[in-house]
């Protein structure tokens, strides 16, 4: 690594985060937040940080937003990390999302699909204007019930028009248990996309409808609410049902014009997401669609279709570790640039004072010669994989 | 120690009851299950953790989408029956009474009874509980009316 250790600054730390404590808490004549207030009240947060913490347990994200001043890069950061404190009993089996307790379940594109159209508690069709009442509003309810609602590629499956899920049942990629390595398969690129940044995925997602790597997206469908986990313990052979989570899935439904092998039809990007993250989920589809460029036969020109350049970037916690890492000392080094500098302006001096002596001409310093661009170059920066490097210029539109 | 059941459904009973109490709200089985019999606790009650999946687009083939917490309990019966937990969360006390419950669920002395008293009146707790978000969420179901049909 490029940063140096040093010691000592012990007092001044323990000083640092007193007050990073103090601060947290803030005027203590208000009072403190409850963990079952953010869990309750500040759900989207608790949501995206479980998400992007890749760990499910609500109780410990609101604890994770509290600690983190809701600062939820922070927050799922303490998940992750928390995360490896513990053993790992099972994988679950797949869970079934056509089973899911409806709260939410729409569709852009059929407006009477079997089964309906359900809002749920949606922000859409809300005039996003502040709210200074913050009026309780009293849950209403109906007399009839939501049942079981098939999923709309089945709908369209039937006659063809769409791709089919596909099938296998091989044991998928782990990334908590083998580092990312390309070719990634859809398997390990659907995880790294579910635990990927929100805002990242939304820009990917959002520059392939600029047109970027277009597919022509329609929101086929998105559901949102709980699913049982299922998993078999070895001791007792059979599976059980351990709880439920929420999840919210988006089935994005993309033009296809066809290729030699396959007839036009519509194919799909699959968003799957802990909580209710509707525009992760729906950006998740997006760039999983666009990932698939290459297995289609599109060409690949667009940042959102370069699976390395997505999947190496896509987590918020290893990006704002090297980022971060620069507050690091980084002494030794900067003494060997500032040693470069010096030496370069010393000889451009020269170089100006000889070929004045030399001509008397005006002519003006070689500023920035050859040699300075091997000296600004990242000194042995660990992370960005020289692969990647290769893909760049196919970014530029 | 066999189950307690027929063999041509031979865990669809326990598979049931075991989802009931994993889902059960601790103080309501606590009150349920009244005073416990002697038991001892073979394993845990221990946190860990399990890898959720899902498929891809929904049905194709399986992907990790990321982890939970669970805990899980093994006890044994004075009376020789062994009971298993796994719970969705951390709550140790939970997936400890949940172990001892299926214990006690094994043992064809007790069984209908305990799944009257306790196992029934929790499966309506949560159905209750499921029933009242249908009914929230077919509050919001909506009509949406192309222009074109809103003038017949």
């Amino acid at each position: 690594m490029a940063y140096v250790t040093v010691k000592g600054g012990e007092q001044a730390i323990d000083n640092a985060h007193a007050w990073l404590a103090e601060e947290r808490r803030g005027d203590r004549t208000v009072q403190e937040l409850t963990l079952a207030q953010i869990e309750q009240q500040l759900g989207r947060s608790v949501d995206r940080a479980m998400g992007e913490g890749s760990l499910y347990d609500r109780e410990l994200a609101a604890l994770a937003v509290k600690q983190a001043q809701g600062d939820l890069i922070e927050a799922a950061f303490l998940l992750r990390a928390y995360r490896t404190t513990l053993p790992r009993f099972a994988h679950s089996l797949p869970i079934e999302t056509a089973t899911m307790q409806i709260r939410r379940r729409i569709s852009a594109v059929f407006k009477d699909l079997p089964g309906g159209q359900v809002l749920g508690p949606t922000y859409d069709y809300t005039h996003r204007l502040l709210d200074f009442d913050m009026a309780h509003s009293d849950a209403r309810t109906s007399d009839e019930a939501v049942s079981t609602m098939p999923r709309v590629p089945d709908i369209l499956g039937h006659e063809g028009l769409i791709e089919p899920d596909g099938n296998g049942e091989a044991e998928p990629g782990d990334l908590t248990r083998q580092p990312l390595s390309f070719p990634a398969t859809r398997d390990v690129r659907l995880q790294a996309l579910a635990r990927g940044d929100e805002g990242f995925l939304l820009a990917l997602g959002y520059s392939t409808q600029r047109g970027y790597g277009g597919t022509h997206p329609f929101a086929g469908e998105i559901r949102m609410g709980e699913v049982a986990v299922e998993i078999e313990p070895p001791e007792l052979g059979f599976a059980i049902d351990i709880g439920d989570i929420t999840v919210t899935e988006c089935q994005m439904v993309n033009q296809f014009k066809g290729s030699k092998t396959t007839p036009p039809q519509f194919t799909r990007g699959y968003g799957l997401v802990f909580g209710f993250c509707e525009r992760k989920a729906m950006a998740m589809a997006l760039v999983d669609r666009a990932m698939r460029a290459e297995e289609l036969g599109e060409e690949v020109t667009a940042p959102a279709q370069n699976v390395e350049f997505v999947l190496y970037h896509s987590d918020n916690i290893e990006a704002t570790g090297f980022v971060e890492h620069l507050k690091l000392p980084h002494y030794v080094d900067f003494q060997s640039e500032l040693q470069n500098v010096r030496r370069l302006q010393r000889e451009v001096a020269l170089t100006a004072e000889r070929a004045e002596a030399v001509c008397g001409q005006d002519t003006p310093p070689p500023l920035a010669g050859g040699s300075w661009g091997q000296g600004a170059v990242p000194p042995s920066s660990p992370l960005p994989p020289t692969s990647s490097r290769e893909g760049r210029g196919r970014f530029s539109p | 120690m066999p189950d307690a059941l027929p063999p041509d459904q031979p865990n669809a009973a326990r598979r049931r009851w075991m989802a009931v109490l994993a889902r059960a709200d601790i103080d309501e089985l606590g009150d349920r299950l009244g005073a416990l019999p002697p038991y001892r606790v073979l394993r845990g009650p221990e946190a860990g953790l399990v890898m959720v999946r899902g498929r891809t687009g929904g049905g194709g083939a399986p992907f990790n989408l990321g982890e939970m917490t669970t805990t899980r309990c093994t006890v044994r019966t004075d009376t020789g029956f062994v009971g298993h937990a796994y719970v969705a969360g951390r709550n140790e006390r939970l997936a400890q009474l949940a172990a001892l419950a299926d214990a006690l669920l094994q043992d064809p002395i007790q069984q209908d009874r305990l799944l009257e008293d306790v196992i029934e009146p929790l499966a309506a707790t949560q159905q209750a509980r499921r029933d009242t978000v249908a009914a929230k969420a077919a509050a919001t179901r909506v009509q949406f009316f192309a222009m074109r049909n809103m003038r017949s």
